[in-house]
Protein backbone atom coordinates (compact mmCIF):
# COMPACT_ATOMS: atom_id res chain seq x y z
CA UNK A 1 0.00 0.00 0.00
CA UNK A 2 1.49 3.18 -0.97
CA UNK A 3 1.56 5.93 1.41
CA UNK A 4 3.85 9.30 1.94
CA UNK A 5 5.06 8.78 5.45
CA UNK A 6 8.30 9.88 7.30
CA UNK A 7 11.24 7.58 7.30
CA UNK A 8 10.92 6.53 11.21
CA UNK A 9 7.31 5.48 10.62
CA UNK A 10 8.56 3.24 7.37
CA UNK A 11 11.00 1.49 9.86
CA UNK A 12 8.29 1.42 13.17
CA UNK A 13 5.90 -0.29 10.78
CA UNK A 14 8.29 -2.79 9.01
CA UNK A 15 9.76 -3.78 12.29
CA UNK A 16 6.32 -4.12 13.76
CA UNK A 17 5.95 -6.90 10.88
CA UNK A 18 8.82 -8.48 11.77
CA UNK A 19 6.72 -9.51 14.86
CA UNK A 20 9.81 -8.73 17.19
CA UNK A 21 9.75 -10.92 20.98
CA UNK A 22 11.53 -8.03 22.86
CA UNK A 23 11.92 -4.10 22.20
CA UNK A 24 14.22 -2.24 23.91
CA UNK A 25 15.33 1.29 23.49
CA UNK A 26 16.41 4.58 24.99
CA UNK A 27 15.34 7.98 23.07
CA UNK A 28 17.98 9.61 21.14
CA UNK A 29 17.12 12.67 18.51
CA UNK A 30 17.06 11.57 16.30
CA UNK A 31 16.01 8.23 16.44
CA UNK A 32 13.64 8.82 19.30
CA UNK A 33 10.71 8.83 16.56
CA UNK A 34 11.15 5.14 15.86
CA UNK A 35 10.72 3.72 18.71
CA UNK A 36 8.01 6.74 19.81
CA UNK A 37 6.02 5.14 16.95
CA UNK A 38 6.61 1.93 18.21
CA UNK A 39 5.50 2.14 21.31
CA UNK A 40 2.55 3.64 20.23
CA UNK A 41 1.79 0.62 18.29
CA UNK A 42 2.46 -1.78 21.34
CA UNK A 43 0.48 0.74 23.35
CA UNK A 44 -2.43 0.25 20.55
CA UNK A 45 -1.72 -3.69 21.50
CA UNK A 46 -0.82 -4.01 18.02
CA UNK A 47 2.79 -5.57 18.37
CA UNK A 48 0.79 -9.00 20.01
CA UNK A 49 2.96 -10.98 22.85
CA UNK A 50 5.93 -8.57 22.15
CA UNK A 51 7.48 -6.56 25.75
CA UNK A 52 8.68 -3.19 25.02
CA UNK A 53 10.74 -2.50 27.67
CA UNK A 54 12.05 1.21 28.26
CA UNK A 55 15.56 1.28 29.53
CA UNK A 56 17.37 3.77 31.55
CA UNK A 57 20.23 4.18 28.74
CA UNK A 58 21.53 3.05 25.86
CA UNK A 59 23.73 0.91 27.85
CA UNK A 60 20.93 -0.56 29.43
CA UNK A 61 18.96 -1.18 26.26
CA UNK A 62 21.35 -3.19 24.85
CA UNK A 63 22.07 -5.29 27.54
CA UNK A 64 18.28 -6.23 28.15
CA UNK A 65 18.70 -7.11 24.68
CA UNK A 66 21.66 -9.24 24.76
CA UNK A 67 19.59 -11.18 27.67
CA UNK A 68 16.60 -11.08 25.61
CA UNK A 69 18.30 -12.89 22.93
CA UNK A 70 19.95 -15.55 24.84
CA UNK A 71 16.60 -16.32 25.72
CA UNK A 72 15.86 -16.87 22.24
CA UNK A 73 14.27 -13.85 21.75
CA UNK A 74 13.78 -11.73 18.54
CA UNK A 75 15.14 -8.51 19.23
CA UNK A 76 15.28 -4.90 18.17
CA UNK A 77 16.78 -1.69 19.23
CA UNK A 78 17.09 1.72 17.17
CA UNK A 79 20.04 4.34 18.30
CA UNK A 80 22.59 6.73 16.96
CA UNK A 81 25.21 8.82 17.97
CA UNK A 82 26.49 9.11 21.72
CA UNK A 83 23.93 6.28 22.09
CA UNK A 84 25.30 3.66 19.83
CA UNK A 85 28.80 4.35 21.58
CA UNK A 86 27.28 4.26 24.73
CA UNK A 87 26.21 0.66 23.19
CA UNK A 88 29.43 -0.01 21.97
CA UNK A 89 30.79 -2.15 24.81
CA UNK A 90 27.81 -4.44 25.03
CA UNK A 91 27.45 -4.41 21.11
CA UNK A 92 30.85 -6.46 20.85
CA UNK A 93 29.70 -8.32 23.71
CA UNK A 94 26.35 -9.03 21.75
CA UNK A 95 28.47 -9.90 18.38
CA UNK A 96 31.16 -12.17 20.29
CA UNK A 97 27.74 -13.96 21.97
CA UNK A 98 26.24 -14.74 18.18
CA UNK A 99 23.57 -12.85 19.33
CA UNK A 100 21.03 -11.54 16.32
CA UNK A 101 20.00 -8.21 17.28
CA UNK A 102 18.65 -6.01 15.00
CA UNK A 103 18.66 -2.35 14.56
CA UNK A 104 18.24 1.02 13.46
CA UNK A 105 21.17 3.33 13.13
CA UNK A 106 19.55 7.10 12.64
CA UNK A 107 23.35 8.30 11.67
CA UNK A 108 24.32 11.27 13.23
CA UNK A 109 27.33 12.64 14.63
CA UNK A 110 29.50 12.43 17.17
CA UNK A 111 30.47 14.60 20.22
CA UNK A 112 32.57 16.92 20.91
CA UNK A 113 31.18 19.36 19.93
CA UNK A 114 27.96 18.66 20.41
CA UNK A 115 25.94 18.11 17.34
CA UNK A 116 22.59 16.33 16.72
CA UNK A 117 22.95 15.94 12.56
CA UNK A 118 23.65 13.86 10.14
CA UNK A 119 27.24 12.06 8.98
CA UNK A 120 28.31 8.41 9.47
CA UNK A 121 30.78 9.05 12.27
CA UNK A 122 28.71 7.23 14.72
CA UNK A 123 28.89 3.95 13.02
CA UNK A 124 31.86 3.86 11.89
CA UNK A 125 33.31 4.06 15.20
CA UNK A 126 32.25 0.76 15.91
CA UNK A 127 32.53 -1.09 12.46
CA UNK A 128 35.22 -3.27 14.02
CA UNK A 129 32.51 -4.66 16.56
CA UNK A 130 31.42 -7.96 14.34
CA UNK A 131 28.32 -6.24 13.58
CA UNK A 132 26.63 -6.64 10.22
CA UNK A 133 26.41 -2.82 8.69
CA UNK A 134 24.62 -1.74 5.58
CA UNK A 135 23.00 1.53 4.74
CA UNK A 136 20.06 2.89 3.32
CA UNK A 137 19.41 5.29 0.53
CA UNK A 138 15.97 6.34 1.06
CA UNK A 139 12.77 4.80 3.00
CA UNK A 140 12.01 2.53 0.69
CA UNK A 141 15.19 0.93 1.16
CA UNK A 142 15.03 0.83 4.72
CA UNK A 143 11.44 -0.09 4.77
CA UNK A 144 12.72 -3.11 3.01
CA UNK A 145 15.67 -3.78 4.77
CA UNK A 146 14.01 -4.68 8.32
CA UNK A 147 12.56 -7.99 7.62
CA UNK A 148 16.02 -8.51 5.30
CA UNK A 149 17.96 -7.62 8.56
CA UNK A 150 16.34 -10.45 10.76
CA UNK A 151 16.89 -12.72 8.03
CA UNK A 152 20.19 -12.36 7.70
CA UNK A 153 21.21 -12.02 11.31
CA UNK A 154 19.59 -14.66 12.19
CA UNK A 155 20.87 -17.44 9.65
CA UNK A 156 22.23 -20.48 11.51
CA UNK A 157 25.45 -19.72 9.29
CA UNK A 158 25.61 -16.19 10.58
CA UNK A 159 24.69 -15.51 13.91
CA UNK A 160 25.62 -11.84 14.71
CA UNK A 161 23.84 -8.76 14.63
CA UNK A 162 22.85 -6.51 12.20
CA UNK A 163 22.49 -2.72 12.04
CA UNK A 164 20.35 -0.79 9.08
CA UNK A 165 21.72 2.47 8.93
CA UNK A 166 19.51 5.34 7.94
CA UNK A 167 20.41 8.90 7.94
CA UNK A 168 19.18 11.37 10.76
CA UNK A 169 17.11 13.46 10.03
CA UNK A 170 17.90 13.19 5.74
CA UNK A 171 16.12 10.62 5.93
CA UNK A 172 14.50 9.87 9.55
CA UNK A 173 11.96 12.99 9.16
CA UNK A 174 12.01 13.11 5.42
CA UNK A 175 8.29 12.26 4.15
CA UNK A 176 8.16 9.78 1.20
CA UNK A 177 5.93 7.52 -0.62
CA UNK A 178 6.66 4.66 0.59
CA UNK A 179 5.21 0.92 -0.28
CA UNK A 180 4.27 -0.52 3.09
CA UNK A 181 4.78 -4.05 3.14
CA UNK A 182 1.69 -6.62 4.30
CA UNK A 183 1.95 -9.07 6.66
CA UNK A 184 1.26 -11.75 4.61
CA UNK A 185 4.57 -11.11 2.78
CA UNK A 186 6.93 -10.63 5.38
CA UNK A 187 5.35 -13.74 7.20
CA UNK A 188 5.96 -15.86 3.98
CA UNK A 189 9.71 -14.00 3.92
CA UNK A 190 10.89 -14.41 7.43
CA UNK A 191 9.97 -17.60 9.61
CA UNK A 192 10.03 -17.28 13.17
CA UNK A 193 13.69 -16.47 15.09
CA UNK A 194 15.05 -20.44 15.53
CA UNK A 195 17.47 -20.40 17.92
CA UNK A 196 20.44 -22.86 17.64
CA UNK A 197 20.90 -22.49 21.85
CA UNK A 198 18.86 -20.14 24.02
CA UNK A 199 18.90 -20.44 28.13
CA UNK A 200 15.69 -21.48 30.46
CA UNK A 201 15.33 -20.94 34.21
CA UNK A 202 15.58 -24.51 33.93
CA UNK A 203 18.44 -25.20 32.14
CA UNK A 204 20.93 -21.76 32.45
CA UNK A 205 23.84 -21.09 30.20
CA UNK A 206 26.49 -18.64 30.77
CA UNK A 207 27.01 -17.06 27.38
CA UNK A 208 30.51 -15.11 26.28
CA UNK A 209 32.49 -17.11 28.76
CA UNK A 210 35.36 -16.51 29.99
CA UNK A 211 38.25 -18.32 27.54
CA UNK A 212 42.15 -18.66 28.48
CA UNK A 213 44.79 -18.17 25.75
CA UNK A 214 43.95 -21.38 24.44
CA UNK A 215 41.23 -20.67 23.39
CA UNK A 216 40.47 -17.13 22.94
CA UNK A 217 41.95 -16.69 19.05
CA UNK A 218 40.06 -19.57 17.92
CA UNK A 219 36.52 -17.53 19.30
CA UNK A 220 37.29 -14.55 17.99
CA UNK A 221 38.45 -16.25 14.55
CA UNK A 222 34.81 -17.95 14.24
CA UNK A 223 33.04 -14.31 14.50
CA UNK A 224 35.68 -13.43 11.56
CA UNK A 225 34.84 -16.45 9.57
CA UNK A 226 30.90 -15.96 10.42
CA UNK A 227 30.93 -12.15 8.82
CA UNK A 228 32.86 -13.73 6.08
CA UNK A 229 29.86 -16.59 5.65
CA UNK A 230 27.62 -13.92 6.43
CA UNK A 231 28.88 -12.40 2.14
CA UNK A 232 26.54 -15.24 0.37
CA UNK A 233 24.00 -15.20 2.66
CA UNK A 234 23.18 -11.30 2.49
CA UNK A 235 23.36 -11.89 -1.06
CA UNK A 236 20.83 -14.74 -1.58
CA UNK A 237 18.66 -12.74 1.29
CA UNK A 238 18.62 -9.51 -1.09
CA UNK A 239 18.02 -11.82 -4.04
CA UNK A 240 15.25 -13.19 -2.43
CA UNK A 241 13.81 -10.40 -1.27
CA UNK A 242 13.76 -9.01 -4.82
CA UNK A 243 11.85 -11.54 -6.06
CA UNK A 244 9.29 -11.92 -2.95
CA UNK A 245 8.62 -7.86 -3.14
CA UNK A 246 9.60 -7.17 -7.23
CA UNK A 247 11.88 -4.73 -5.52
CA UNK A 248 16.00 -5.02 -6.64
CA UNK A 249 17.92 -2.89 -4.65
CA UNK A 250 20.95 -4.91 -6.05
CA UNK A 251 23.81 -6.87 -4.47
CA UNK A 252 26.23 -5.64 -1.80
CA UNK A 253 27.08 -2.84 -4.21
CA UNK A 254 25.51 -1.75 -7.26
CA UNK A 255 27.76 -0.61 -10.24
CA UNK A 256 26.42 2.12 -12.73
CA UNK A 257 28.02 2.69 -16.13
CA UNK A 258 31.37 1.53 -14.55
CA UNK A 259 32.59 -1.11 -17.54
CA UNK A 260 33.92 2.53 -19.47
CA UNK A 261 34.26 4.67 -17.30
CA UNK A 262 38.11 6.50 -16.47
CA UNK A 263 36.33 8.13 -13.14
CA UNK A 264 34.57 6.10 -10.79
CA UNK A 265 32.69 7.59 -7.65
CA UNK A 266 31.09 6.13 -4.74
CA UNK A 267 29.02 7.21 -2.23
CA UNK A 268 26.71 5.57 0.90
CA UNK A 269 23.76 6.47 2.61
CA UNK A 270 21.71 9.30 1.53
CA UNK A 271 23.94 10.63 -0.21
CA UNK A 272 23.46 8.11 -2.74
CA UNK A 273 20.65 9.50 -4.64
CA UNK A 274 21.98 13.21 -5.08
CA UNK A 275 25.47 11.55 -6.69
CA UNK A 276 23.58 9.51 -9.05
CA UNK A 277 21.98 11.98 -10.68
CA UNK A 278 25.20 14.44 -11.30
CA UNK A 279 26.98 10.98 -12.65
CA UNK A 280 23.81 10.66 -14.98
CA UNK A 281 24.37 14.37 -15.48
CA UNK A 282 28.18 14.14 -16.43
CA UNK A 283 27.90 11.22 -18.04
CA UNK A 284 25.35 12.83 -20.18
CA UNK A 285 28.33 15.83 -20.99
CA UNK A 286 30.11 12.97 -22.21
CA UNK A 287 32.27 12.04 -19.21
CA UNK A 288 33.42 8.94 -18.99
CA UNK A 289 31.99 8.92 -15.14
CA UNK A 290 30.82 6.20 -13.18
CA UNK A 291 28.87 5.62 -9.90
CA UNK A 292 28.78 2.94 -6.97
CA UNK A 293 26.58 2.39 -4.71
CA UNK A 294 27.91 0.93 -1.49
CA UNK A 295 25.27 -0.85 0.73
CA UNK A 296 27.00 -3.41 2.35
CA UNK A 297 30.00 -2.30 4.60
CA UNK A 298 30.68 -5.05 6.65
CA UNK A 299 31.15 -6.96 5.46
CA UNK A 300 33.38 -5.11 3.06
CA UNK A 301 32.09 -5.59 -0.57
CA UNK A 302 36.27 -5.54 -1.84
CA UNK A 303 35.59 -8.20 -4.98
CA UNK A 304 33.08 -6.62 -5.90
CA UNK A 305 34.48 -3.19 -5.80
CA UNK A 306 37.55 -4.32 -7.33
CA UNK A 307 35.86 -5.67 -10.33
CA UNK A 308 33.60 -2.54 -10.53
CA UNK A 309 36.30 0.07 -10.94
CA UNK A 310 38.76 -2.19 -13.14
CA UNK A 311 38.79 -0.13 -16.02
CA UNK A 312 38.88 3.26 -14.18
CA UNK A 313 41.69 5.17 -13.46
CA UNK A 314 40.26 7.13 -11.01
CA UNK A 315 38.18 6.63 -7.87
CA UNK A 316 36.24 9.27 -5.66
CA UNK A 317 34.93 7.76 -2.45
CA UNK A 318 32.30 10.41 -1.17
CA UNK A 319 33.40 10.58 2.60
CA UNK A 320 31.14 11.29 5.75
CA UNK A 321 33.19 10.44 8.40
CA UNK A 322 36.79 10.70 9.00
CA UNK A 323 39.61 8.34 10.94
CA UNK A 324 41.63 10.59 12.82
CA UNK A 325 44.97 9.67 11.76
CA UNK A 326 44.95 7.90 8.56
CA UNK A 327 42.23 7.99 5.37
CA UNK A 328 38.78 8.08 6.08
CA UNK A 329 36.93 4.78 6.71
CA UNK A 330 35.50 3.91 3.69
CA UNK A 331 38.89 4.97 1.80
CA UNK A 332 40.45 2.50 3.70
CA UNK A 333 38.91 -0.36 2.61
CA UNK A 334 38.33 0.83 -0.74
CA UNK A 335 41.84 1.21 -1.09
CA UNK A 336 42.71 -2.20 0.54
CA UNK A 337 40.38 -3.55 -1.83
CA UNK A 338 41.81 -2.29 -5.21
CA UNK A 339 45.87 -2.56 -4.02
CA UNK A 340 47.12 -4.27 -6.73
CA UNK A 341 45.37 -2.00 -9.51
CA UNK A 342 47.21 1.34 -10.91
CA UNK A 343 44.13 3.46 -9.80
CA UNK A 344 44.05 6.80 -7.89
CA UNK A 345 41.76 7.33 -4.52
CA UNK A 346 40.04 10.90 -3.75
CA UNK A 347 38.65 10.98 -1.03
CA UNK A 348 36.72 14.50 -0.43
CA UNK A 349 35.14 14.20 3.33
CA UNK A 350 31.69 15.95 2.88
CA UNK A 351 28.52 17.09 5.28
CA UNK A 352 30.01 16.19 8.75
CA UNK A 353 27.65 17.64 11.54
CA UNK A 354 24.57 18.28 9.37
CA UNK A 355 26.50 20.82 7.02
CA UNK A 356 24.51 20.38 3.34
CA UNK A 357 26.02 18.88 0.91
CA UNK A 358 24.61 20.84 -2.37
CA UNK A 359 24.29 19.59 -6.31
CA UNK A 360 26.97 22.32 -6.99
CA UNK A 361 29.36 20.98 -5.01
CA UNK A 362 29.13 17.30 -5.82
CA UNK A 363 29.80 18.20 -9.13
CA UNK A 364 32.58 20.56 -8.92
CA UNK A 365 34.33 18.24 -6.80
CA UNK A 366 33.86 15.18 -9.31
CA UNK A 367 34.95 17.60 -12.34
CA UNK A 368 37.72 18.40 -10.63
CA UNK A 369 39.42 15.10 -10.51
CA UNK A 370 38.26 14.55 -13.81
CA UNK A 371 39.79 17.63 -14.94
CA UNK A 372 43.07 16.45 -12.87
CA UNK A 373 42.99 19.46 -10.79
CA UNK A 374 42.29 17.37 -7.34
CA UNK A 375 45.03 15.78 -5.23
CA UNK A 376 44.96 12.21 -4.67
CA UNK A 377 44.13 11.63 -0.47
CA UNK A 378 41.17 12.65 1.94
CA UNK A 379 40.83 16.16 1.56
CA UNK A 380 37.77 18.11 2.96
CA UNK A 381 35.03 19.52 0.64
CA UNK A 382 32.59 22.30 1.86
CA UNK A 383 34.79 23.76 5.08
CA UNK A 384 35.34 26.91 5.82
CA UNK A 385 38.29 28.86 5.92
CA UNK A 386 39.06 28.69 9.65
CA UNK A 387 41.24 29.54 12.85
CA UNK A 388 41.47 27.91 15.82
CA UNK A 389 42.35 30.84 18.81
CA UNK A 390 42.15 30.21 22.57
CA UNK A 391 38.76 31.05 23.75
CA UNK B 1 45.72 -32.97 15.56
CA UNK B 2 41.86 -33.61 17.80
CA UNK B 3 39.90 -30.44 16.58
CA UNK B 4 39.62 -27.60 19.00
CA UNK B 5 35.69 -27.99 20.14
CA UNK B 6 34.31 -24.52 21.09
CA UNK B 7 30.99 -23.24 21.01
CA UNK B 8 28.83 -20.65 19.19
CA UNK B 9 29.00 -17.33 21.06
CA UNK B 10 31.02 -19.01 23.65
CA UNK B 11 28.11 -20.62 25.42
CA UNK B 12 28.63 -22.91 28.21
CA UNK B 13 26.97 -24.73 30.77
CA UNK B 14 26.65 -24.41 34.97
CA UNK B 15 29.90 -25.55 36.38
CA UNK B 16 32.06 -25.72 33.35
CA UNK B 17 34.58 -22.24 34.55
CA UNK B 18 35.38 -25.34 37.16
CA UNK B 19 37.92 -26.64 34.55
CA UNK B 20 39.70 -23.67 34.10
CA UNK B 21 42.57 -23.91 37.14
CA UNK B 22 43.08 -20.18 37.47
CA UNK B 23 45.48 -21.33 40.14
CA UNK B 24 48.05 -21.40 36.81
CA UNK B 25 48.02 -17.69 37.30
CA UNK B 26 49.73 -16.93 40.56
CA UNK B 27 53.41 -16.35 40.25
CA UNK B 28 53.40 -16.87 44.26
CA UNK B 29 51.44 -19.53 46.69
CA UNK B 30 50.48 -19.99 50.29
CA UNK B 31 51.84 -22.73 52.64
CA UNK B 32 49.54 -23.24 55.74
CA UNK B 33 52.13 -24.14 58.64
CA UNK B 34 49.72 -25.93 60.55
CA UNK B 35 51.39 -25.73 63.99
CA UNK B 36 50.68 -21.93 63.68
CA UNK B 37 47.17 -22.05 62.64
CA UNK B 38 44.37 -21.77 64.89
CA UNK B 39 41.29 -22.32 63.33
CA UNK B 40 40.03 -18.73 63.26
CA UNK B 41 38.52 -18.22 59.43
CA UNK B 42 39.71 -14.98 58.69
CA UNK B 43 41.80 -16.39 55.48
CA UNK B 44 38.28 -17.98 54.63
CA UNK B 45 36.58 -14.97 54.44
CA UNK B 46 39.11 -12.77 53.30
CA UNK B 47 40.46 -14.95 50.13
CA UNK B 48 38.85 -13.10 46.78
CA UNK B 49 38.64 -16.46 44.90
CA UNK B 50 37.03 -18.57 47.96
CA UNK B 51 39.50 -21.06 47.91
CA UNK B 52 40.27 -21.46 51.49
CA UNK B 53 38.55 -23.88 53.83
CA UNK B 54 39.00 -25.41 57.05
CA UNK B 55 39.61 -28.93 57.68
CA UNK B 56 39.80 -30.86 60.40
CA UNK B 57 43.56 -32.62 60.88
CA UNK B 58 44.47 -34.30 64.40
CA UNK B 59 46.47 -32.24 66.51
CA UNK B 60 48.56 -32.84 69.80
CA UNK B 61 45.90 -33.31 72.19
CA UNK B 62 42.59 -33.38 70.10
CA UNK B 63 41.49 -32.61 66.48
CA UNK B 64 41.80 -29.52 65.53
CA UNK B 65 40.42 -26.94 62.24
CA UNK B 66 42.97 -25.71 60.02
CA UNK B 67 43.26 -24.19 56.59
CA UNK B 68 43.56 -25.96 53.42
CA UNK B 69 43.91 -23.98 50.12
CA UNK B 70 42.91 -24.98 47.12
CA UNK B 71 45.66 -24.36 44.57
CA UNK B 72 43.45 -25.00 40.92
CA UNK B 73 42.01 -21.23 41.79
CA UNK B 74 44.12 -19.66 44.50
CA UNK B 75 45.75 -16.66 42.44
CA UNK B 76 48.57 -16.11 45.04
CA UNK B 77 47.51 -12.78 45.61
CA UNK B 78 49.04 -12.92 49.15
CA UNK B 79 45.61 -11.50 50.90
CA UNK B 80 45.17 -14.55 53.40
CA UNK B 81 49.28 -14.62 54.79
CA UNK B 82 48.53 -10.68 55.34
CA UNK B 83 45.08 -11.40 57.86
CA UNK B 84 46.09 -14.20 58.80
CA UNK B 85 47.76 -13.00 62.87
CA UNK B 86 48.75 -16.07 63.81
CA UNK B 87 51.84 -16.38 61.28
CA UNK B 88 50.52 -19.51 59.97
CA UNK B 89 50.70 -18.86 56.14
CA UNK B 90 53.93 -18.17 54.39
CA UNK B 91 53.79 -16.77 50.80
CA UNK B 92 56.31 -19.08 48.24
CA UNK B 93 57.66 -18.15 44.50
CA UNK B 94 56.46 -21.33 42.59
CA UNK B 95 59.68 -23.10 40.97
CA UNK B 96 59.24 -21.95 37.82
CA UNK B 97 59.48 -17.89 38.51
CA UNK B 98 62.98 -18.58 41.10
CA UNK B 99 65.99 -17.21 39.37
S1 LIG C 1 46.90 -16.26 48.06
FE1 LIG C 1 45.01 -15.09 47.66
S2 LIG C 1 43.86 -16.46 46.37
FE2 LIG C 1 45.41 -17.73 47.32
S3 LIG C 1 44.47 -18.54 49.11
FE3 LIG C 1 45.50 -16.69 49.74
S4 LIG C 1 43.96 -15.09 49.60
FE4 LIG C 1 43.17 -16.85 48.46
S1 LIG D 1 45.75 -19.65 58.51
FE1 LIG D 1 45.67 -17.95 59.95
S2 LIG D 1 43.84 -16.79 59.37
FE2 LIG D 1 43.67 -18.81 58.41
S3 LIG D 1 42.52 -19.99 59.85
FE3 LIG D 1 44.66 -20.37 60.32
S4 LIG D 1 45.16 -18.87 61.87
FE4 LIG D 1 43.22 -18.22 60.97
Amino acid sequence: MMKVVRGFYAVAYSVKLCKPDVICAYPITPQSEIVENIAQMYANGELGNCEYITAESEFGAASILVGASATGARTYTATCSQGLILMSEVLWNAAGMRLPIVMTIANRSLSAPLSIWNDHQDSMAIRDAGIIQMYVENNQEVHDMMPQAFKIAENHKVMLPMMVCMDGYKLTHAYEPVDLLSQEIVDEFLPPYDPPVKMTTKEPYTFGSYATPATYMEFRAAVYNAMERSRKVIEEVYKEWAEISGRNWGGHIVAENCEDADVCVMAMGSLVGLVREVVKELRGEGKKVGFIKIRTFRPFPAEEIAKAVDNAQKVVVFERSLSMGSDAPVTLDVKAAIHKKAIDVYSPVVGLGGRDVPHKLVKSTIEEVIEGKAKPGTYFKGLKDYEEVVV
Amino acid sequence: MEKLRITLGAVSKPLESLKIKTGDWGAEYPVIIEENCKGCGDCVVYCPDLCIELVEVNGEEKKKKVAKVNYDYCKGCGTCSVVCRHDAIKMEIKEIYRG
